[in-house]
């Protein structure tokens, strides 16, 4: 398949964004007040509320920071107010959204109190609305969105058509010189090794390893079984799955068959190159797509089976799926419908530009039925305890 | 209509999209290569369940995807059902 044009944004870094977000960011729980003030007063800018940002360190604090700054980093975002209860790790934020090259300021409440921290805030935002409002989308190629999968709620309509259908999508976007990932780390336990052979180099095979034995002692740490005793679930028993084994190769259908990963990134890291990527993840779905937003992905690609409603603040997600009752009976979550397989009457090949198409015409504008349901989960992974 | 799906040549089971019926002879396509398959249905197998389409031994592998998906633990005949009763993982 050619390289598809898409009228698109072009940001100050070269990056391409298929939506045009003024965000209201928090640094901390105790700033979403004033960042859902903001967004009241100014039609057009959106906050995105979240739980963390206090007393962190380590590990976490530079997961922490990685996530805040790669969402406002994201293309699909024009342009960013912070606000923070303090001015030294608002600045960390602001600096590193900075680098991008686009307009983002900072506003501490410490000294201002919320409602001059409120008012100073909203006139930058209502300036960054009218701003962002005036960009103009350009033409750009299709390999220049950056596509992220992955999936939830599965039954064995996933592993037969859906998931599949998203990796005949990744092998012509990664032919076209595209940038795809996919993860959900724990989600592989049992196709782990199969997963590393498909390493386009040993560097590759060898993050993804310690990635996943990384995961792999987390879980035992933490000591419970639910992973190794009871996979699959009685749920998946009963519609058919059979192994561990079985649901893993599975959910990396989503990969297809002939292309390989050309590297394994910890979570919420920028890929460096085009090609299919590895970010370690956890397998909840909110969670997931917030780091590969953070990741700087601009769409996601998210098959289900029994029907998960899952959406993000500023990725775009769109949902297919296999099962015709989820099509029926929860069809306005449901983006693409590609139950036709299931009945030998479309082929994956034909699915797979259709789902191309799909993703084409979200890119042009169209909504995807998560944003017109107003699914703006915005979640971050938290490693331990704050301080 | 066809009642099961195949994702690859090598695979060693098919997966029903209907609820197929002992003695019922079902059509079902390879995904891979769009060829189509016949198996005559030796018990009642539910949508979204696996249909071997050769005989198994105790000891073997069933294959889907392409790869190997756990240990055949009771023998299977084509057009049988399979599932915990006959497969079990290599894992645990």
């Amino acid at each position: 398949m050619s390289n598809p044009k898409v009228m698109a944004y072009k940001r100050e870094n070269g990056r391409v964004g298929i939506r045009n977000h003024v965000v209201i960011l928090p640094l901390d729980d105790l700033s979403n007040a004033v960042c859902e003030n903001v967004a009241h007063n100014i039609k057009g800018c959106k906050a995105i509320p979240h739980a963390y940002g206090r007393l962190q360190f380590g590990e976490d604090l530079d997961l922490f920071f990685r996530t805040l700054i790669g969402t406002g980093a994201n293309p699909n975002v024009a342009a960013v107010v912070v606000v923070g209860i303090e001015p030294e790790w608002t600045n960390i934020i602001v600096e590193g959204i900075a680098k991008t090259g686009k307009p983002v300021i900072g506003f501490s409440i410490e000294r201002h109190g919320d409602i001059k921290t409120t008012e100073m805030a909203s006139w930058k935002a209502k300036e960054y609305v009218h701003w962002a409002t005036e960009l103009q989308k350009e033409e750009c190629d299709l390999s220049e969105i950056w596509v992220s999968t992955k999936c939830g709620e599965s039954d064995t309509t996933s592993g037969l058509a859906s998931n599949p259908t998203v990796g005949n999508v990744f092998e012509k976007l990664v032919g076209m010189g595209g940038t795809c990932s996919f993860g959900e780390t724990s989600e592989i336990t049992g196709a782990e090794d199969g997963v590393e052979k498909r390493a386009a180099n040993p560097e590759a095979a060898k993050q993804f390893k310690f990635l996943f034995d990384r995961y792999a002692k987390m879980i035992d740490d933490n000591k419970t079984d639910d992973l190794s005793g009871s996979q699959p679930t009685k749920g998946n028993i009963a519609g058919g799955l059979t192994t561990i084994e079985e649901k893993a190769f599975g959910n990396v259908q989503k990969i297809g068959k002939t292309i390989n990963y050309v590297g394994a990134l910890d979570k919420a890291v920028t890929p460096t190159g085009p090609g299919l990527w590895y970010m370690d993840s956890s397998s909840a779905a909110a969670e997931a797509v917030t780091l590969w937003a953070a990741a700087g992905f601009v769409a996601h690609l998210f098959p289900t089976g029994q029907g998960n409603i899952i959406g993000n603040a500023i990725e775009p997600v769109i949902k297919l799926t296999a099962n015709p009752r989820t099509a029926g009976d929860m069809s306005e979550h449901i983006d693409y419908d590609c139950s036709a397989i299931l009945r030998g009457e479309m082929t994956l090949d034909e699915s797979g530009d259709n789902l191309i198409k799909m993703l084409v015409r979200t890119c042009n504008g169209r909504h995807t039925a998560q944003e017109v349901l107003g699914h703006e989960e915005f979640v971050l992974t938290k490693l331990y305890e704050s301080a | 209509m066809i009642q099961f799906l195949i994702h690859e040549k090598s695979d060693s089971v098919g997966v029903a999209t209907v609820d197929v019926k002992a003695g019922e002879v079902v059509k079902g396509v390879y995904m891979d290569t769009q060829s189509e398959a016949e198996v005559t249905i030796l018990e009642d197998i539910p949508l979204g369940h696996k249909i071997a389409m050769a005989d198994h031994q105790v000891g073997g592998s069933v294959i889907k995807y392409g790869a190997n998906i756990g240990k055949v633990v009771a023998d299977i005949k084509k057009g049988g059902h399979v599932h915990t009763q006959n497969l079990k993982t290599r894992r645990w």
